[in-house]
């Protein structure tokens, strides 16, 4: 692409980005510095041998006796911090302690493999680590405090948006890298000697940053929609780190552009401000930056932050970029709802609530630490049955003291709302609907109840917002809703029908609230005919009946429509017609029709 | 090992620093609910806080830091006070007020405590093994994302925060213990909100956002920057200002049963709540008890309107009948409320 680039970039000021790869082999470099202060990196990667490739490096970069443990997903608090070896202390029948591996991990590299997948709780516990430096055993009897400073490498290995690494980890580990679709190769890569990386780390406690430094990363920082503030500080972190590397002490443009690449772009939320032309998007590798001069280091004519923004902004990963592009006016929490929702999910299997006695059979999950528990008062007893002979096991479980994790799912109601969008109902009621709509939304948040929103026009329907908790983005949505177009009615029931049994699929109870004047008239095939499409209507209705879910349909005609109120009694649903549907009759009805769906609550 | 970072030198976020030296003044407010972005400093402060504070005397030996000064019979069973010994007997050394983290993901067990496996195991004998509950006595409960903790576990730590004593009954033990401690909750409203009667059982609620001004966020990675590379030196260019504020909490403390609270006061807080509407007389209460630390803190001898102001915002935002789809925010309606009853 470039083929221009310098072999050593940073030595001599700015130029054309060099290629992803060549920023990922500086990273690893720059990990390899300084551990602890850069946090360390999300490398979003499968399994690859370029991902390989990458960790020899960074590995080869450690002091030789760095330790380098890999974390597996599921690690319990025992290992992770230390604590009570309980098959040591079974063995030897006096407690014996264990250092954990965030200890062991001090002064080298935490790897996290399927990052992605990790818990919140387990995030949380690293977190709290990375924030103090250090772990603190609490357990009976002793109290210890380990130095634990280390770089962490969490592998995401997702494939899609809907996984992610943990937010509050990724937001305290200074560069996230994806590999996905690179080449090595593409320009010329420096990679440093574990001699030039030693001599940095030590350099790098003599590198100074001027104040026009720091508020050049922080006004791109700003600029880029960072949000957490830690972005600009790791970013200056970084810069530190990179001057060390090339062999300065005082931090150069090149450093901060470096920064503004590998900290600040991965995570912006917006594009700086598009006051002239639009942002070079996919062409970003082939454009060279306006009148960028040759090689000095402070001198040019453009205000420094333009440069740097401009760099960091060529090296917004293409995939973020589209989405920054579609997601106009988006707030920054934009992922951060799908994330947890997804988590929520994990967890909507049930929480555990306690034990009881039973057989391992079927699937059942035994909790070890209760039927340890459940054994543990009876060894003295048990153990003078055997007659003393020392053979026997130390610990002896019998099946009576099995206990398994009961768990409580509780079934969470989903109300779908169906609105109709058609020039009709513009016409006459789409804002009365969306007023009755965000009744509804404030009741269903009382209750804590999740909801999807589904709109239909035009040629067809459209799930504008799948089950969620946040009222705020509903309500965003509804807002922004337009009207026009024919009347697919039989489309939005479709539509409904599928969200619906999606939920009942994944344990939830849905319930529908279908908006519309009834005035059908763009059948399935998505042409006109009034006839056509209300027998469509009727077929999609009876199929909502035959999957049981509970239905209100509220008529926002002008005046009450025979064939609406026909429709809804194939639905077998309750009929409401607007005028007489102010806010407490609404509420009341969709309660109702909630209730009739099922017992919320069932104990497994 | 590493110091915090000192509480002094927090840039900006009055707000939250003061809501916390409130908490810290009069434990019994019940706790402070912290709203905002990551990276805005929450958990800094909280640690920095803990660590400005006088390390306190504890029963040498004692799993739940008890006071030697405190009753003994206060304590659970198994403390060493219980042991034949009177107060002025035993041994103590000083902590550091602890600051506990309860992760997301912590089970009931190792929340409230649960039989000691270890021993069990190796003793077959029955014993309490605390939990984070104990840990927490006397100093800070931290919890990240509370938003997205299990119900059932902030109805728990409700409730033991506001009774000060964490009784346990499982696995055959009967356990009780003292368990007073500074609930902070923080959490991210974009990710899920938190039921509305839990809203209501947090004392104070403010919420923070990043400085979107270039001047105070390159004070923060500034500041940041130079702790982390100088920390001896910062942390002693620091010392003095902390040391003032910790002689003032000290102080603020021992002066707050000495505020006067006029009837006059009493009765526009009660005007205000029922202008707003707030539900309960939790409202009030905690606005009248932060005010007085409020007072005290700055060494005033009773309660003026002017700190009834301060700390309306923070005691009331939580606690109004909510509009989930006014994204004006409830503050604004506190603002509104008080300007009808205070005047300007």
């Amino acid at each position: 692409m470039t083929g221009q680039a310098p072999a050593r970039q940073g030595a001599s000021g700015s130029s054309p980005g060099p290629s992803p790869w060549a920023d990922a082999v500086l990273a690893a470099a720059a990990l390899a510095v300084d551990p602890a202060g850069l946090g360390g990196v999300v490398l979003r990667s499968p399994p690859s041998p370029l991902r390989d490739n990458w960790l020899d490096l960074l590995r080869q970069g450690q002091p030789p006796d760095a330790p380098w443990r890999r974390v597996p997903l599921h690690v319990t608090d025992g290992r992770l911090f230390g604590g009570l070896d309980l098959a040591a202390t079974l063995r030897a029948g006096k407690p014996l302690a264990e250092r954990g591996l965030l200890a062991e991990c001090d002064g080298g590299m935490l790897i996290l493999a399927s990052a992605e997948r990790l818990s919140a709780a387990t995030a949380a516990r690293l977190t709290a680590t990375v924030d103090r430096g250090m772990v603190a055993v609490e357990r009976d009897g002793t109290t210890a405090r380990h130095s634990a400073r280390f770089g962490i490498v969490a592998l995401d290995e997702s494939l899609d948006d809907s996984e992610a690494v943990p937010p509050a980890l990724a937001d305290r580990l200074a560069l996230h890298i994806d590999l996905n679709g690179l080449r090595r190769g593409e320009s010329p890569e420096t990679v440093f000697t574990p001699e030039e990386i030693a001599q940095a780390r030590k350099r790098l406690r003599t590198v100074t940053a001027a104040e026009s430094d720091v508020e050049l990363l922080c006004g791109v920082a700003l600029a880029l929609g960072t949000g957490s503030l830690r972005a600009e500080a790791l970013a200056l972190r970084f810069a530190r780190v990179h001057a060390a590397l090339h062999g300065r002490t005082t931090l150069a443009k090149a450093d901060c552009e470096a920064a503004a690449r590998l900290v600040l772009a991965p995570r912006a939320s917006r594009l700086p401000l598009p006051d002239d032309e639009p942002p070079a998007a996919e062409e970003h590798q082939a454009e060279t930056p306006p009148e960028d001069g040759e090689g000095d280091d402070r001198g040019s004519d453009s205000p420094p932050e333009d440069l740097v923004l401009a760099a960091a902004q060529a090296a917004i990963p293409p995939r973020l970029l589209a989405q920054l592009q579609s997601a106009v006016g988006r707030p920054r929490g934009r992922s951060a709802a799908g994330r947890v929702g997804a988590l929520q999910l994990a967890r909507r299997r049930g929480r555990p609530v306690g034990t009881r006695r039973g057989d391992l059979a079927g699937g059942n999950r035994l909790n070890l630490v209760e039927t340890l528990r459940t054994a543990a008062p009876w060894q003295p007893l048990r153990r003078r049955r055997q007659d003393g002979a020392d053979a026997g096991p130390r610990m002896e479980v019998r099946r009576d003291d099995f206990r398994i994790v009961r768990f409580k799912q509780r079934s969470e109601s989903v109300t779908i709302f169906v609105v109709d969008a058609s020039g009709s109902a513009a016409l006459h009621r789409l804002a009365e609907a969306k007023g009755a709509v965000e009744l509804l939304l404030t009741d269903c948040y009382a209750r804590r109840d999740q909801v999807a929103l589904i709109a239909f026009r035009g040629a067809g329907a459209e799930v504008l917002l799948p089950p969620t908790r946040s009222l705020v983005r509903a309500k965003r949505e509804l807002a922004a809703l337009p009207g026009g177009g024919g009347t697919p009615l039989a489309d939005g029931l479709d539509a409904a029908l599928a969200l619906a049994e999606a939920a009942k699929r994944q344990g939830r109870t849905p319930s529908l609230v279908l908006l519309t004047d009834g005035r059908a008239n763009v059948s399935r095939d998505g042409s006109g005919g009034r006839a056509q499409a209300e027998e469509d209507a009727q077929r999609a209705a009876r199929r909502i009946r035959g999957a049981g879910l509970a239905a209100l349909f509220i008529d926002t005609g002008p005046r009450a429509n025979p064939f609406a109120r026909d429709l809804a009694a194939e639905m077998g649903a309750r009929y409401l017609a607007l005028p007489r549907a102010d806010a407490r009759s609404l509420s009341a009805a969709v309660q109702d029709a909630g209730q009739s769906a099922g017992a919320p609550e069932a104990v497994a | 090992m590493a110091e915090p970072y000192p509480f002094s030198a927090i840039v900006e976020q009055e707000e939250m620093k003061l809501a916390l030296l409130i908490a810290v003044i009069d434990p019994s407010i019940g706790g402070v609910l912290v709203f905002g972005h990551r990276g805005t400093g929450k958990s800094t402060a909280v640690r920095a806080l803990a660590a400005l504070l006088p390390k306190m005397q504890v029963v040498a030996g004692c799993r739940y830091h008890c006071d030697p000064q405190a009753d003994p019979r206060a304590c659970a069973d198994d403390c060493s006070l219980r042991r034949g010994r009177k107060p002025a007997e035993l041994k103590s050394k000083a902590v550091p007020v602890p600051v506990v983290d309860l992760p997301l993901g912590a089970t009931e067990d190792r929340v409230v405590g649960a039989l000691d496996l270890e021993r069990a195991l190796t003793a077959g004998v029955k014993a309490f093994e605390p939990g984070l509950l104990a840990l927490a006595h006397r100093g800070f409960l931290y919890i990240d994302e509370v938003n997205l903790l299990e119900d059932h576990l902030i109805d728990l730590l409700l409730d033991v925060a506001a009774s000060g004593e964490n009784v346990v009954e499982r696995e055959g033990l009967s356990v009780r213990h003292a368990a007073r401690f500074v609930l902070i909750g923080s959490g991210n409203p974009e990710e899920g909100e938190l039921r509305p009667q839990l809203l209501d059982r947090f004392g104070l609620s403010v919420d923070v956002t990043t400085p979107e001004d270039l001047a105070s966020r390159v004070e923060v990675v500034r500041r940041r920057d130079d702790f982390e590379r100088h920390a001896a030196a910062f942390l002693a260019k620091w010392k003095r200002k902390d040391g003032q504020l910790r002689r003032k909490l000290t102080a603020a403390r021992q002066r707050l049963d000495d505020i006067q609270v006029p009837d006059g006061a009493l009765e526009r807080v009660a005007e205000l709540c029922m202008k707003l509407g707030t539900d309960g007389l939790r409202g009030e209460l905690t606005m009248i008890r932060a005010a007085r630390a409020l007072a005290a803190l700055e060494g005033a001898k009773s309660l003026n309107d002017d700190h009834l102001r301060r700390v309306a915002p923070a005691a009331l935002r939580h606690r109004l009948r909510r509009d989930p789809l006014d994204e004006a925010g409830s503050g604004v309606r506190v603002e509104r409320a008080l300007q009808e009853v205070f005047g300007t």
